[in-house]
């Protein structure tokens, strides 16, 4: 496998009212071809800006990036807009959390589909009118050619979600980000649609990032699991060893979070206390130390480095769970 | 399922009862949205009613017919006994006070303009006699029960707080009247996972201190199993399934409580993942299937479910389902 997207060393700020905001907090990966990555966290915890900024779409004056993103040998920060744009849709492609709002609710579904096609692939009307029929086929939209001339407004969630992944899979990207794909939708059309990703994943070769606050979701679909607290990569592993293995407080106490259908009723659910640390201010120790179980002294003066074992799981934790008792 | 039928309602006792709901929107162009279609619930006291069902199944708006908000197009509510179908204006209003709900997005069912303390007195300089100082401790001993401290909080605004705050305010609102019955929609499903588990510990506290009777509408299967005592699957307006969580959670017997149980991602990546149980999405309650409602996507239905509509029957340990060919 050949590295496909490296992001090395990448921070982003926003200057805001109340003074500089880093969302993101010098973060490094890099994705293979065919890999599929998920990247884990709650709101605010910097993953939508991650996926944004890797895609080249976050800009504007109140933004300022450092670090670099390459995606396939070309620094994307480097590029002209013009050459930046040349990526978007057959480089890379990232499907949008909302359904309900990411469709232009004035056009037709064929020309919000086919217009990807006609500008990338300088395809004419019909083979463009053609080929997304074919896309929604694939995404199994039943009657595909009525579909095309409907507008969002008339099509249910689920189904808004497929459009959704039929325009960004059209001209054939390497890299999909798929930003909480199936947050908005019911269960079982969740079960669906994940594993209509997978089939096209494995169909395509393409290579995919699964943002979502879901474990569930992560544990069943992705290849490698990075999880975020506070614009911070705090851990990353392969998904087996994750769930397996947890070093990382917070990735457990999240973990323990979430009720299953395996908890007994009534149980009382292990919470997190306390609140994220104010993006605005700059804290000397680990992030998660105020809300952390196994605080120490020294985690509240030194912020600890991303760590990382002999098979490539890193962690960012001065006492990691089950490494600390060998000590 | 998506059936109708009365056999799992246990006597006249109970502290919520409602025969044969029906909620019907008509949008014009003569067309009707059936959103609840016969549907009967019964509710003792201190107990916890679940209720689950994708989006569109009719959970929230039989939520909101319960509370006659607005009332129910037919059939009746029991509340206490007294029938609230039946009551109208200042006497409807009267017993409005006993039952209480708390909304899915927690920012915006506040208002914005007004303090917490007044949020949380408004109730009370309605509807109880206390005076101006026994309101304040009210709102005091309600702020310090739902885990706020009301010299910081009580003068600031619904802004100001987190997704997580702003449901404890909400909490504390609705409990300021003591209500007999609490209606939760979606109460959790706004909330990081982190505070999605502070709320629902928060609740399950609410309820053992106050001896509150709960209704408790969710999308989420394991929200559901930890706070429910009862629970009661819907699809496209109509009862699928009632059973204790436990049973229903291991032997659904109904096929759409499996597909929905069986949708729900596992977090253990050792466990392969399953395929899509069901496929398609429900039809539209404008114009739902003859007979079992549900029959459009069930893999065991036949001639029969078409023809006629299951009637909810008793499967033992309190199991009740509505379908013709019930799992084994």
């Amino acid at each position: 496998m050949s590295t496909l997207l490296s992001i090395n060393g990448l921070s982003v700020d926003f200057a805001t009212t109340r003074g500089n905001l880093r969302a993101v907090k010098d973060v490094s990966l890099s994705i293979e071809q065919g890999e599929s990555i998920g990247i884990v966290g709650e709101s605010g915890s910097g993953k939508s800006v991650l996926s944004r900024a890797a895609m080249g779409i976050l800009h504007g004056g109140n933004v300022h990036k450092t670090g670099s993103v390459i995606f396939d040998g070309n620094d994307l920060f480097s590029l002209s807009p013009e050459n930046l744009r040349s990526f978007w849709g057959t480089g890379m492609a990232m499907i949008f959390q909302d359904p309900m709002t990411s469709l232009n609710p004035v056009r037709r579904i064929g020309t919000q589909i086919s217009e990807a096609l006609r500008i990338r692939q300088g395809m004419s009307k019909a083979d463009a009118m053609a080929k997304s029929a074919e896309m929604l086929r694939l995404v199994r939209v039943p009657d595909a050619e009525a579909t095309l001339k409907k507008y969002p407004f008339q099509l249910s969630g689920g189904m808004r979600q497929r459009v959704m992944i039929a325009i960004a899979l059209a001209c054939d990207p390497k890299l999909l980000f798929a930003d909480e794909p199936t947050t908005a939708l019911d269960v079982t059309v969740q079960a669906q649609i994940l594993e209509l990703l997978d089939d096209l994943r494995k169909s395509l070769n393409m290579s995919m990032v699964l943002v979502t606050h879901d474990l569930g979701v992560v544990a069943g679909h992705t290849d490698r699991v990075i999880v975020m607290y506070a614009g911070e990569i705090v851990e990353s592993a392969k998904t087996t060893d994750l769930f397996a293995n947890m070093r990382m407080p917070y990735t457990e106490a999240l973990f323990k979070s979430i009720p299953t259908l395996d908890t007994p009723t009534g149980t009382r659910l292990p919470t997190i206390e306390g609140r994220v640390p104010d993006p605005t201010q700059k804290d000397p120790g680990c992030l998660f130390s105020s809300r952390c179980a196994y605080v120490q002294e020294k985690c509240k003066n030194e912020h600890p480095p991303l760590m990382a074992e002999n098979d490539g799981h890193l962690y960012r934790c001065w006492f990691p769970i089950q490494v600390r008792s060998n000590q | 399922m998506a059936g109708s039928g009365n056999a799992h309602l246990r006597g006249s006792d109970m502290v919520l009862r409602a025969e044969n709901v029906n909620v019907e929107f008509n949008i014009g162009d003569k067309k009707i949205v059936r959103a609840v279609s016969g549907v009967s619930i019964d509710i003792a006291k201190g107990e916890t009613l679940a209720v689950v069902g994708e989006s569109g199944c009719g959970k929230s708006s039989l939520g909101k017919a319960l509370l006659q908000l607005p009332k129910p197009t037919s059939g009746s509510v029991f509340l206490n006994g007294t029938d609230i179908t039946a009551l109208k204006g200042e006497k409807l209003r009267a017993v409005r006070p006993q039952m209480q709900m708390i909304f899915q997005d927690p920012i915006s069912s506040l208002d914005p303009r007004m303090t917490v303390r007044k949020i949380i007195e408004q109730p009370l300089t309605v509807w109880s006699d206390l005076d101006e100082q026994g309101r304040s401790e009210r709102v005091n001993e309600l702020l310090n029960s739902v885990g706020l401290d009301p010299t910081v909080v009580g003068s600031r605004r619904p802004y100001e707080f987190s997704g997580g705050q702003c449901q404890r305010i909400s909490i504390a609102r609705a409990l300021a009247l003591n209500p007999s019955m609490l209606i939760c929609d979606e109460p959790v499903s706004a909330l990081d996972v982190s505070v999605q588990a502070q709320i629902l510990n928060l609740l399950q506290d609410m309820k053992d201190k106050f001896a509150l009777t709960m209704m408790f509408i969710s999308h989420d299967l394991g929200v559901v199993k930890t706070v429910s005592d009862r629970v009661m699957v819907m699809y496209l307006g109509k009862v699928c399934e009632i059973a204790n969580p436990d049973t229903l959670y291991k032997s659904p017997r109904h096929h759409y409580t499996h597909a929905l149980v069986a949708s729900v991602p596992v977090a253990d990546p050792t466990k392969k993942s399953r395929r899509a149980a069901i496929q398609g999405e429900p039809p539209s309650p404008m114009d739902p299937p003859s007979g079992c409602r549900f029959r459009t996507r069930c893999p065991a239905a036949t001639e029969l479910c078409a023809a006629e509509e299951p009637q909810l029957r008793e499967m033992g340990g309190g199991n009740y389902v509505a379908c013709h060919h019930p799992r084994a």
